[in-house]
């Protein structure tokens, strides 16, 4: 059995519970217990993999705090404690508008039963990623089990179960309050973590005694009105907390990106970076919070470097100075460049004497990534790509051999670029071509990978289409790609962003290549795609976003000031070839003239049709959802 | 050339398909059109509006008798050539199109549901001794199914949702196969059950949704959107109807004699008339053939009109979808989409050189519509594509 689709019921918080299902709580548990919010806890069976795995009709997951507050506040407060298990067994919970709540308890039973049950399967598997992802399980698990010691001592056979019975003890202890106070809420996820620990330690036996049900929650009865009423014990149990649970918030909140206005903290990074930069005389003001150079001044002081000491890889100084060159552009490109480049980093590692692995490699990666950043910052694919690597370092079992860890972590870099980027490629081309038809016209914006991919194989296909190629300055890029088209026999034409009105009333079909895209679907690009997106909308021609998966960002971006790169600013006055256009000439010695030549930005995802990706097409609005089910961990494999 | 749009390519097609299907008792609708049959060259009819016709009993059942006679007996027609080697394959004594056509015969079964069922029946009465046999047992049954009406958008579905409800079950590789098949036979059943039960769920969702006094406007015949509409006038709500006539089968006069049984004060619109009589009308209530995953829905032709007069005018669209209907496809405009084709009659003889438009459906973009009440409960649009994600992916 898949060993991550288990666990999903036990805490995922994130469960949506959409439409019908049994009741989590088995007909025979006794409604006449003590009033101890602890009885309401499935059983066993529910959770526990082994017992999982004898009943594919998937049980629903039992109910989690996050459903069960709103829940709360919809019966208002309970009478009691004895009330609201009850509510929750007749109640479905769907929504207010629920029919049966309010037509007749029959009705509820006849068809409360959940729809399409094989979502559970899938739903059901977050508690191991969480475990597993947790890169500190093994110092939190110490910490937690010394915590919450008087919570744990009560539940002997701790387990998933455990946890259940926290939760509905957080929900239950106190049902009048409407929200729990932030120290009580640190205090559960104390519990819960110790829980945890308990699961990981004791492993299956948790699901065996399922017929010890009954006294075990007997004993679980104490602890109830202890916690209740006693409150300096939560009160001990929360000191020792605290620092843990901030601890652990610095590792899951995301360090804050880098705001070139905070003076502060540019100093810092001054005095650390590799690459010596001189600012841009003339700042834009809006993007002050973005780095702002002078270009050309980085290059041949770098390339003197090259050979003296330094403890940045070759492999990865070599791709920088790539990167600072502009030899190396394009999402897919760059990403790979980078990946290799640390594979090469990795081979030659080897690790100091006394010092781990695990922490030696991740420094040294970090500090990588700092000088790659410096010479280009990193696009949002790239930021997914350190992700996953710095995850798979972490996650590295730590009695491996050297060698044994190296090895696998190329492979696992091989193995990202070959699922997560090359495979991804193929299944975009694979869905696209069937949205291509004869007859159509298909433009494109400046030059992506994916598209021109996707091109060529419609075009061996035999398909019978043009192609429009909208271009702009200061990069030209779909030059390239014209010539590459032009080449394989495609007809095309070609022109500038300036006329994307005038040609778009004989498109048929607009597709774009991504950047990156966020989870309000809204698409991350170069500059210009936003325009040709909203004109082909006004057009009521269909827009396809070519873009794989792991570029995929759970961020939310609304416009494009925040985030964004700062290209040349001289690329735009300038024309090359041109001398006749030189009324900027000497623009640098304005005080008042601050050009802009701004890399990237960003679509609203009402002007995007359909988002091609390697889990199929999908609507803008359904990248949240491929980021939730296949996030974080398992995105990046 | 290279604007040659997707209708050329239909004429083209039913042009070669004129060629070949030249028996006129499978086509007409009533003798005024078979009489004018010689002088129209009417358009070839898809599997699709078959069944519809079958089911919401437009024509005579001695008619489609005829038809499909006609059809089965016509070697060219790819349709039941693929049915009938479907069948020849399974052999053995038992064909899941037989089954499929046995469960058709309920009046108020809906073909997705036979599908379904037929399917759970392939699993009883498999003689395969491995779960791989089993399995690939299924597959060439639902491809079958599938192959049988290629048009229909609910029986694909419901077939690619069977499979992977059943089969999707991680227990499988512990058991020994009785025990895993008789698990896969429970499933299956479990799976038909709610899929024969959906539509008396959307019924129940959909009453808090219809207010004493509103008025509901409602287009072609859907058992769903009638299922709705009969709970709530049991439900002793006030309410009443405009139905649209539904041209070219008249689907709405259907309606709306059922409608006018139950006691429901029922308005007949001609289709034309709906912006007109739109500002009298609190919500429109429509059925789907299929629900797409962008979140919009194919349903009969006309649909796509009335949501956009609906938005237009702040009407909210509701859709009353079983989840079995359901499926991967992503239109990105209206001739995007597998085309069914369907006969017209005019009443009046129509020159050979005018073209005639026989599509049976439209798309209607997820923007236009509201709310979709499934089994599942009540999705906006943009969730369908999260839970076809997780049943698909």
């Amino acid at each position: 059995m898949d060993p991550r689709r288990v666990p999903r019921t036990v805490s995922d918080p994130k469960v949506r519970q959409v439409g019908f299902f049994a009741p989590a709580v088995p007909p025979d548990r006794p409604q006449s217990g003590p009033p101890d919010p602890g009885s309401t806890s499935p059983p066993l069976s529910d959770i526990s993999p082994s017992s999982n795995s004898l009943s594919p009709v998937m049980i629903p997951p039992p109910r989690h705090l996050s459903t069960d507050l709103p829940r709360n506040f919809l019966h208002g407060p309970p009478l009691s404690p004895l009330r609201d298990p009850r509510a929750a067994d007749s109640s479905i919970p769907v929504g207010s508008y629920n029919p049966s709540e309010f037509l007749s308890p029959s009705a509820s039973t006849e068809f409360s039963e959940d729809p399409l049950s094989p979502r559970w399967g899938r739903r059901i598997s977050s508690t191991g990623k969480f475990a597993t992802s947790l890169p500190s399980g093994g110092i939190d698990v110490a910490v937690a089990k010394q915590n919450a010691v008087n919570l744990r001592r009560d539940v002997p056979d701790g387990g998933a179960n455990t946890e259940m019975q926290k939760e509905k003890r957080a929900t239950d202890a106190k049902p009048s309050k409407e929200k729990l106070g932030k120290a009580e809420r640190r205090a559960i996820q104390e519990a819960q973590r110790a829980a945890k620990a308990a699961a990981k330690g004791e492993g299956n036996r948790t699901s065996a005694p399922a017929g010890s049900n009954p006294t075990n929650t007997g004993k679980s009865v104490k602890p109830v009105p202890q916690k209740k009423d006693n409150s300096s014990v939560a009160a001990s149990e929360r000191k020792s907390g605290d620092r843990q649970a901030d601890k652990d918030r610095k590792k899951d909140v995301p360090q804050p990106r880098m705001q070139f206005d905070d003076e502060n903290r540019v100093e810092k990074a001054k005095k650390r970076s590799v690459v010596k930069q001189t600012e841009a005389r003339n700042r834009v003001e809006l993007f002050r919070h973005l780095p702002q150079y002078e270009h050309g001044t980085r290059l041949p002081e770098l390339e003197a470097k090259f050979f003296s000491l330094s403890p940045v890889h070759p492999a990865v100084f070599k791709v920088g100075l790539r990167y600072l060159a502009g030899d190396i552009s394009g999402g897919n490109a760059r990403c790979i460049a980078m990946l290799q480049a640390f594979q090469e980093a990795i081979k030659d590692y080897c690790t100091p004497p006394e010092k781990a692995l695990i922490r030696d490699l991740t420094t040294k990666i970090n500090g990588y990534v700092s000088f790659l950043i410096e010479c280009r910052p990193l696009s949002i694919s790239m930021g997914n790509a350190i992700r996953f690597l710095k995850t798979r370092v972490a996650n590295l079992s730590l009695n491996l051999s050297e060698s044994e860890a190296k090895t696998s972590l190329i492979s696992d870099i091989d193995r990202f670029i070959g699922e997560k980027i090359i495979l991804a490629d193929k299944v975009i081309v694979k869905h696209a071509v069937t949205k291509i038809r004869d007859g159509d016209v298909l433009l494109t914006y400046a030059s992506s990978s994916a598209v021109e991919m996707i091109l060529e194989h419609a075009h061996e296909l035999g398909k019978q289409f043009r192609v429009v190629i909208v271009d702009s300055r200061p990069k030209l890029e779909g030059q390239k790609l014209l010539r590459r088209l032009v080449g394989k026999g495609i007809s095309c034409t070609y022109t500038h962003i300036n006329a994307v009105s005038y040609v778009m009333h004989e498109v048929t079909r607009v597709l774009l290549g991504a950047s990156s895209v966020l989870s309000n679907g809204t698409v991350y690009s170069r500059v210009g795609t936003a325009c040709v997106a909203m004109v082909a909308h006004q057009f009521r021609v269909p827009v396809l976003i070519c873009c794989e998966a792991y570029k995929f960002h759970e961020r939310v971006q609304l416009d494009s000031i925040c985030f964004n790169e700062l290209g040349d600013p001289d690329a735009v006055s300038k024309v090359s070839g041109r001398k006749e256009i030189n009324s900027l000439d000497g623009w640098a010695n304005s005080e008042n003239l601050r050009p802009l030549n701004l890399t990237y930005d960003a679509t609203p995802s009402d002007y995007v049709s359909m988002i091609i990706s390697d889990y199929g097409m999908i609507p803008p609005t359904s990248v949240p959802v491929i980021v939730r089910e296949y996030g974080r961990e398992h995105l990046w494999i | 050339m290279w604007y040659r749009s997707a209708s050329f390519i239909l004429d083209r097609q039913h042009q070669q398909q004129n060629d070949t299907v030249t028996n006129p008792d499978s086509r007409p609708l009533s003798p005024s059109s078979s009489a004018m049959a010689t002088e129209n060259p009417n358009p070839s009819i898809s599997m699709y509006y078959q069944t519809r016709a079958a089911h919401h009993g437009v024509v005579t059942s001695d008619w489609l008798a005829q038809a499909q006679a006609a059809v089965g007996g016509n070697s060219d027609d790819a349709v039941s050539d693929n049915c009938v080697s479907g069948g020849d394959e399974e052999c053995k004594g038992f064909s899941v199109v037989d089954e499929f056509n046995n469960w058709r015969k309920q009046p108020d079964l809906a073909e997705a549901v036979a599908a379904i069922r037929a399917l759970a029946s392939v699993i009883r009465s498999s003689q395969a001794t491995t779960m791989m046999e089993l399995e690939i047992e299924l597959k060439k049954a639902s491809d079958s199914l599938k192959s049988w009406d290629t048009t229909s958008i609910s029986l694909t579905a419901g077939c690619d949702l069977f499979m992977r409800y059943v089969t999707r079950t991680s227990a499988l590789e512990y058991e020994d196969f009785n025990s895993a098949k008789s698990r896969l036979l429970e499933r299956a059943e479990k799976f038909g059950e709610i899929s024969y039960k959906a539509r008396r769920i959307i019924a129940m969702l959909s009453q808090d949704f219809i207010f004493d006094g509103c008025t509901i406007l409602v287009h072609g015949f859907s058992r769903v959107v009638l299922e709705v509409l009969r709970t709530a006038a049991q439900n002793k709500k006030l309410f009443r109807v405009f139905c649209t006539e539904g041209r070219p089968d008249r689907t709405g006069l259907r309606l709306s004699n059922e409608l006018a049984k139950l006691d429901v004060p029922v308005k007949l619109l001609i289709d034309s008339a709906v912006a007109y009589s739109m500002d009298e009308v609190d919500m429109v209530f429509v059925g789907a053939d299929g629900v797409v995953e962008s979140g919009g829905i194919i349903n009969m032709m006309g649909t796509y009109q009335i949501a956009l007069v609906a938005k237009s005018m702040n009407k909210p669209v509701y859709v009353a979808a079983e989840s079995y209907k359901f499926a991967r496809l992503y239109p990105l405009d209206q001739k995007d989409m597998v085309p069914a084709l369907r006969p017209i009659d005019f009443g009046v003889p129509i020159p050979s050189k005018v073209e005639v438009e026989t599509s049976a459906r439209d798309y209607t973009p997820p923007q236009y519509l509201t709310l979709l009440f499934t089994d599942l409960g009540v999705l906006t649009p943009s969730v369908v594509s999260d839970e076809l994600i997780q049943l698909y992916l």
